[in-house]
């Protein structure tokens, strides 16, 4: 799992059963200072995130065990909003 | 999930049993800058192709959605056939917030 913070939005009509009515945001995956780490990606959210939160995301085939026992296909989902974050620098 | 542009077909006649009826595509990963932006497709010199699998009648230079890895199977005429990619959804429009 890895935090970040949503930055955008994707819109499409056309997709499997499964994703329908889901919201699949744009993240980007920052370290504990909040500095961007990384590529931007798709998330399919789970509990309602929204534009410029912190999040943690789940990678591979857990990120769809939100919607268990349904199947959903994707492989990055939000499944949590962060309120704080604590990183005691030694 | 990925964004991605179709750039093209593949055509195999042996393949595995439980491929076959599949439309396989070639598609090109893009970043959500790209597509907002409307570049026609990734620059070459960093462009990295796949085959993907196509459930949504996607069609050539359309802006798609793929799956990757074990999730690829989960989308809705995937289930249990070997697939490491697909496109899941026609993309209409993407939408990133302002730089702060």
């Amino acid at each position: 799992m890895f935090l970040a913070r949503v930055v955008g939005n994707v819109v499409a009509t056309v997709k499997d059963p499964a994703l329908t009515a889901k919201t699949i945001l744009i993240v980007q995956p920052i370290d504990t200072d909040g500095k961007n780490s990384g590529q931007k990606m798709l998330a399919l959210d789970s509990v309602g995130a929204g534009a410029g939160e912190t999040v943690y995301c789940c990678r591979g085939r857990e990120a769809s065990f939100p919607w268990y026992p349904d199947e959903v296909p994707t492989e990055t989902a939000i499944v949590a909003i962060v309120d704080h974050v604590q990183v005691q620098k030694a | 999930m990925q964004l991605a542009r179709v750039v093209g077909t593949v055509v195999a006649t042996r393949k595995d049993p439980r491929l076959e009826g599949k439309k396989l595509l070639i598609v090109a990963p893009l970043t959500p800058e790209e597509v907002e932006s409307g570049a026609r497709q990734a620059s070459p010199a960093k462009a990295n192709y796949l085959v993907a699998v196509d459930t949504v009648d996607a069609g050539y230079r359309e802006t798609v959605i793929i799956v990757q890895g074990s999730s690829a199977r989960m989308a809705a005429t995937c289930k249990d056939i070997p697939v490491d990619a697909t496109i899941v959804g026609i993309v209409d429009a993407v939408k990133l917030d302002e730089k702060k």
